[in-house]
């Protein structure tokens, strides 16, 4: 059902090319997280499977259908900034779901449906641990706050796919460890496809099931955009052992990190 | 700084005099900033009640700088005595009817801005069909267009009202175009996810945002649209404040000309009040330092 095809992807603004030859398949229920170099492309990948971005070459299937190049219900995306809309409190973020699902021309609903939606939208902010924050602007929240109603909103539009885009980059590394659980529970109640893009390759080993790393593989030196980068290496992880010190350190390598250390003492703990 | 030493006995002192701040790092206290705010207006009561008794001590007939006295008599003749004529009270017949033209021009302009800014800056195919003839409107200096609004829609209220909504709906259109255009991808992108369309996210999305850059607007459009009023109703009109002005003028009245301005200065600095407050109201979630 949520199971992710890309065979043959390119993507190219103008003459530099971008992403080249990306193929790969995500069965439903996986967990994947995308690393690479900043500007390699990783986010314009995960742009492309929400649709707000039309790949230049090759087919991207999601379900059973290549990709409608616009964002619809099937794929839910929380974004590192304006995931959540300022001109409403958290309760109304959430409520904002159901009243765009089922609120016909008004975007409303009303009555019996309003009532429901009240209820799924509190017991989400309870379960999020936003309840006593649920009449505050997102303004008011704390980054980690937004993040979480970031995540719940997206989670009640119910989609079959979960797209990241770098969601805890701009976070306390504490808060960060927090949202971790958070998601990672949500996961497996939920089930859906995951898919990541991540700087941290500590969260990458953490958190996915498996792991991509974007790269360039062919440079020309006179002409640096012209071979965009393409998946140069595929992990499948074990979220119940700890990745191996020696798989960390070469994923480490090949994205040229700063933050080996970091992530060598996940692999260490 | 060296440590203090074992027994306490030297703590630092506090600094005899403040230290010198940079210009642009000396706040202002509050009593301090209403000072300050007061003095230029009081500059120029002073200097114009000592200007004016100067006037009158040498010639008391003098038109030009009426005493506080002779202008309050006559904003008060015109507030509360009725016109011999017409039995209208005169001031409230100019406001009733400057402020009905005001409004209803500002009141379309403000429509039109929030229609055809929202659908240019929201819909790709509507901003390259109306993007460049707004563009190209909104040079076009509405005073010369006014000889062609008096001439098409006649001398009465609808080409005064024309002119206003004329004046100053392109740079709200644009203003408004800009503001939603400049709505983050990703807030559009999220309510796509969740199943919104184009219409529920003009609702729910696009006109909440725009809202208090509406108002701003508005704000903004209130002090050239005092000026296409005045300037249509100095031309041609039977009441009206700006007519009233331009009317006295031929008598050198400074003691009606005067209070007049000055009372059009305090309905605008109302009206611009009233639209803060009515921002804080609608649009909570935009002011939020000044509700804490």
């Amino acid at each position: 059902m949520s199971r992710i095809v890309v065979h043959g992807l390119e993507k190219s603004y103008g003459d530099a090319r971008v992403l080249e030859r990306v193929n790969v398949t995500a069965e439903a229920g996986e967990f994947l997280s995308l690393v690479g170099a900043s500007g390699c492309g990783k986010s314009t990948f995960l742009r492309i499977l929400l649709g707000q971005e039309q790949q230049s070459g090759g087919v991207v299937v999601v379900g059973d259908q290549p990709i409608v190049p616009q964002p619809t219900p099937q794929r839910g995306i929380v974004f590192q900034r304006y995931s959540v809309f300022p001109h409403l409190t958290a309760l109304q973020n959430l409520l904002l779901v159901e009243d765009f699902r089922s609120g016909g021309p008004f975007g409303r609903v009303f009555g019996v449906k309003r009532r429901n939606a009240r209820q799924e939208a509190d017991t989400m902010l309870e379960r999020v641990g936003l309840a006593h924050a649920r009449d505050l602007y997102p303004a008011s929240l704390s980054g980690g706050m937004q993040q979480r109603l970031a995540i719940a909103q997206t989670l009640l539009g119910r989609p079959q796919i979960l797209l990241l885009d770098e969601p805890f980059g701009a976070l306390d590394p504490g808060i960060r460890v927090e949202m971790h659980e958070l998601l990672t529970e949500l996961w497996s109640e939920h089930g859906m496809t995951v898919v990541m893009v991540t700087h941290d390759i500590s969260e990458a080993f953490k958190l996915g099931t498996r792991l991509l790393v974007f790269d360039k593989v062919r440079h020309d030196p006179q002409f640096p955009s012209a071979y965009g980068a393409t998946i140069t290496y595929d992990l499948k992880l074990d979220r119940k052992s700890r990745a191996s010190a020696r798989d960390v350190a070469k994923v480490a390598a090949m994205v040229g990190t700063t933050r080996l250390d970091s992530a060598n003492a996940t692999a260490a703990s | 700084m060296n440590a203090v030493p074992e027994g306490g006995a030297e703590v630092p002192r506090a600094p005899r005099r403040r230290p010198r701040l940079r210009l642009i790092n000396a706040t202002v206290s509050r009593g301090g900033a209403l000072f300050l705010g007061a003095l230029p207006f009081a500059a120029v009561a002073v200097a114009y009640l000592f200007a004016s008794a100067q006037r009158l001590a040498v010639n008391p007939s003098d038109k030009l700088l009426p005493s506080p006295a002779q202008m309050w008599s006559a904003f008060l003749d015109l507030a509360t005595v009725p016109d011999k004529r017409s039995g209208d009270l005169i001031l409230w017949a100019d406001t009733f009817a400057s402020l009905v033209r005001l409004f209803a021009g500002v009141g379309v302009a403000t429509l039109a801005a929030l229609c055809l800014g929202v659908a240019i800056g929201f819909i790709p195919r509507v901003r390259a069909f109306l993007l460049p003839f707004v563009t190209v409107v909104c040079v076009i200096p509405p005073l010369a267009m006014l000889p062609i609004l008096f001439i098409a829609l006649g001398l009465g209220e609808t080409a005064k009202i024309t002119l206003i909504a004329l004046g100053v709906a392109p740079v709200m259109v644009r203003d408004i175009a800009n503001r939603v255009m400049e709505l983050p991808p990703e807030l559009v992108a999220k309510a796509q996810t969740l199943g919104a369309n184009s219409w529920t996210m003009v609702l729910r999305l696009v006109l909440p945002q725009v809202t208090p850059r509406l108002i701003t607007c508005v704000r903004l459009a209130l002090g050239p649209a005092w000026l296409f009023l005045i300037a249509a109703e100095a031309i041609a009109s039977t009441e009206g404040l700006g007519y009233r002005i331009f009317l006295v003028r031929r008598y050198l009245s400074m003691d009606v000309i005067l209070p007049y301005v000055a009372w059009i200065t305090l309905l605008a600095v109302i009206t611009d009040w009233l639209l803060v407050r009515l921002s804080h109201v609608i649009s909570p979630w935009a002011h939020p330092v000044q509700d804490k």
